[in-house]
């Protein structure tokens, strides 16, 4: 299954803004991270489809994913 | 009296007077300073329901305890008057080096009253003050008045607030700035100061402002400042990409109001973030007087070096005006910061003026210039200048968005809670945030109770933006935080990294006080209630806390908040409840017994 992944800040240093991924059916965000190489306590902002998400949550086709470490402004 | 000058400098601009008053000090510490006392003072001496150019309407620039001190990012001032464009309390805060120098020279507060017969400006410099003639600034943009002033100052090292050519024409949106790019933006503080005829006050200071218990001062302000310099937010997220680092995470989150909150998605919002920016036009981060954090942006485009844009302004004048291009944004920005126009107010103007153009309702021979159309980065920037010179239809569009739409018939069709314009969130994807919206003692306020902390960032923690359960309580205890840390003389983002016992710590070793946590919100209560009462007696009535009826009514179009309203009518009475005010949201006599406002 193809997913859809965003990366943002820091985080695109040395990987990419955006990119489709392919995984097997029953995949989670936490092997999306582990492939990627992004430490979980680095995670700020992890959302599904513009939802917030959870390491354990299961993706699904075509789901988009964007991962953002703790940021803040105004 | 440590923490506090204990002087007042009141200067009379209808008689020339000018004279020193003792501040008292159990009055200082009962509204904490700055934002609290400011309000204070404003509410004692002037008739909340005068109209806000009246002569009779008082400028107060107020500096708070922690202003000038040791304290990370304590440079910050506030300008308390009575709105132009809210009719409700303003208070306008600012960062940069202007604040500490104005404690330094050895004030808390200067009270403006009455108004010049010709332009004038103050010249501060530690005892001698004067009133001198601007007329020869009068009509000049914010940079040349600042490099023309420093150079008549007694002493280079002064610093300069002034207004621009906006505020001199009395544009309700007009802001004040400080040490050039830096601004009290909102309420239209910049046109009270014009018509007062007043164009800067320029301020140099030599005294030293020491600490009640110097070693205790020491331990904590140090431990704060690693906390804030260790915090992913504060020590990492803001130097690195500015206060645009939220581009993308606001519009990921499908809560980017896009087209004058006709969408909240911008399809290409990151052209326009602020991992582009700093890609592309950053030249260096710039700090604000002991600010371990360095947000700001110095930019450059076209051989031009200027600061910002901050977030708030890439979206007012990007997604809000539909535009993705980033040197226009830069170029309207500069504009801004040159006429001295409060930059959410002025793009969000231009977005809601977008869509009574193509609404059919301003028609294209009705205006000077370029086609008012969404998307379009020549609009942006050519209506921009023409707002700061109040030129053509520029000057319709000078009057804020509420105004402009009212001519048309179309009220509705301004994005403002109270006629000031709502920032870059949009409420019905953040249900927190829009009660904070709707009950801001200054209107469309994101910085009176910022929501998007919890609700969308996670800090303290993560709260479901969509949700209403408990976020009465949450913008309650929000809102009377901010008012402390802003009395105090802080910047609010160092809450990003600290908390309500940090701020009472550094309080108290500053000024010598025992204060315990519950007291310093608790103040933080009272001001919420003075600020609220001035607006009941200005005529503000509660019937104002709400929200554009397109955010109660139509749900949001598309993206990740796609079917969502706010709740307002749910919400609001919690709220009230929350407060202790009566169901038609009046504060009760009980409660201001109890807050000591009776």
């Amino acid at each position: 299954m193809v997913v859809e992944v965003r990366l943002f800040a820091t985080f695109r240093e040395n990987r990419f803004k955006k990119q489709e991924m392919d995984f097997p059916e029953g995949a989670s965000l936490d092997n999306l991270l582990d492939q990627l190489k992004i430490p979980k306590e680095q995670i700020g902002i992890l959302l599904i489809n513009g939802r917030t998400a959870t390491l354990d949550q299961k993706l699904t086709a075509n789901d988009i994913v964007s991962i953002f470490p703790a940021i803040g402004g105004g | 009296m440590a923490g506090y000058c204990g002087n007042i400098l009141r200067i009379n601009l209808t008689t020339g007077n000018i004279t020193k008053e003792s501040l008292d000090p159990n009055l200082a510490k009962k509204f904490v300073g700055g934002r609290g006392l400011g309000t204070y003072f404003l509410t004692q001496e002037i008739d909340p329901a005068i109209d806000a150019f009246d002569a009779a309407n008082k400028l107060i620039v107020v500096t708070g305890p922690l202003t000038g001190s040791q304290a990370p990012t304590g440079g910050r001032y506030m300008v308390v008057t009575k709105s132009p464009l809210s009719g409700t309390v303003a208070c306008s805060n600012s960062g940069g080096f202007w604040g500490a120098e104005l404690k330094r020279a050895g004030y808390d507060m200067i009270i403006v009253e009455g108004k010049s017969e010709k332009p004038c400006y103050l010249s501060i410099n530690d005892d001698q003050v004067e009133i001198k003639d601007a007329q020869k600034y009068w009509g000049k943009l914010i940079s040349e008045t600042t490099d023309l002033l420093l150079k008549e100052a007694p002493d280079p090292k002064a610093r300069v607030l002034t207004i621009g050519p906006a505020g001199e024409k009395l544009s309700r949106i007009a802001c004040i700035i400080n040490d050039k790019y830096r601004a009290a933006g909102r309420s239209g503080v910049g046109a009270v100061m014009g018509s007062k005829n007043l164009k800067a006050i320029v301020a140099r200071g030599t005294g030293k402002l020491e600490p009640a218990d110097p070693n205790t001062a020491k331990t904590v302000l140090k431990e704060i400042m690693e906390k804030i310099r260790a915090h992913d937010v504060t020590g990492k997220g803001l130097p690195a990409y500015g206060t645009s680092v939220l581009v993308n995470v606001i519009n990921e989150s499908g809560v980017y109001p896009t087209n004058n909150f006709q969408k909240s998605h911008f399809e290409t919002a990151d052209k326009t973030s602020g991992e582009t920016l700093a890609e592309k036009y950053l030249v260096k981060n710039v700090a604000c007087f002991r600010c371990p954090i360095a947000c700001g942006r110095r930019s450059s485009l076209d051989g031009v070096e200027a600061e910002g844009p901050e977030y708030e302004t890439i979206w007012a004048y990007g997604a809000d005006c539909g535009v993705d291009d980033l040197p226009a944004i830069i170029r309207a920005n500069n504009w801004c910061n040159e006429y001295g126009l409060d930059t959410i107010s002025a793009g969000a103007t231009i977005a809601c003026a977008m869509e009574l153009y193509e609404k059919g309702l301003i028609k294209p021979d009705e205006i000077d210039g370029p086609p008012l159309k969404f998307g379009s980065g020549e609009a942006i920037v050519e209506w921009s200048r023409k707002m700061g010179a109040s030129e053509g239809f520029g000057e319709k569009l000078a009057l804020g968005s509420y105004r402009l739409a009212e001519s048309y018939g179309v009220p509705e069709l301004s994005m403002s809670v109270k006629k000031l314009e709502m920032p870059a969130y949009d409420p019905r994807g953040i249900q927190g945030h829009g009660l904070q919206y709707a009950t801001s003692n200054r209107g469309g306020c994101h910085v009176r109770g910022y929501m998007i902390s919890p609700e969308i960032l996670g800090i303290p923690e993560k709260l479901d933006p969509l949700s209403i359960d408990g976020k009465a309580v949450w913008v309650k205890a929000f809102q009377d935080l901010t008012a402390v840390i802003d009395s105090l003389g802080l910047c609010l983002f160092t809450s990003f990294a600290i908390g309500a016992d940090d701020y009472k710590d550094m309080f108290n070793a500053i000024v010598g006080e025992q204060w315990t946590t519950e007291k310093m919100l608790e103040a933080g209560e009272r001001i919420y209630n003075l600020e609220r009462m001035f607006n009941l007696k200005a005529g503000v009535k509660p019937e104002q806390d709400k929200l554009p009826k397109r955010l109660l009514e139509d749900p949001i179009p598309e993206g990740p908040s796609k079917g969502h309203v706010h709740r307002l009518p749910e919400l609001l009475p919690q709220y009230y409840k929350e407060r202790g005010w009566d169901q038609t949201g009046i504060p009760t006599a009980a409660r201001l017994t109890q807050l000591a406002l009776a």
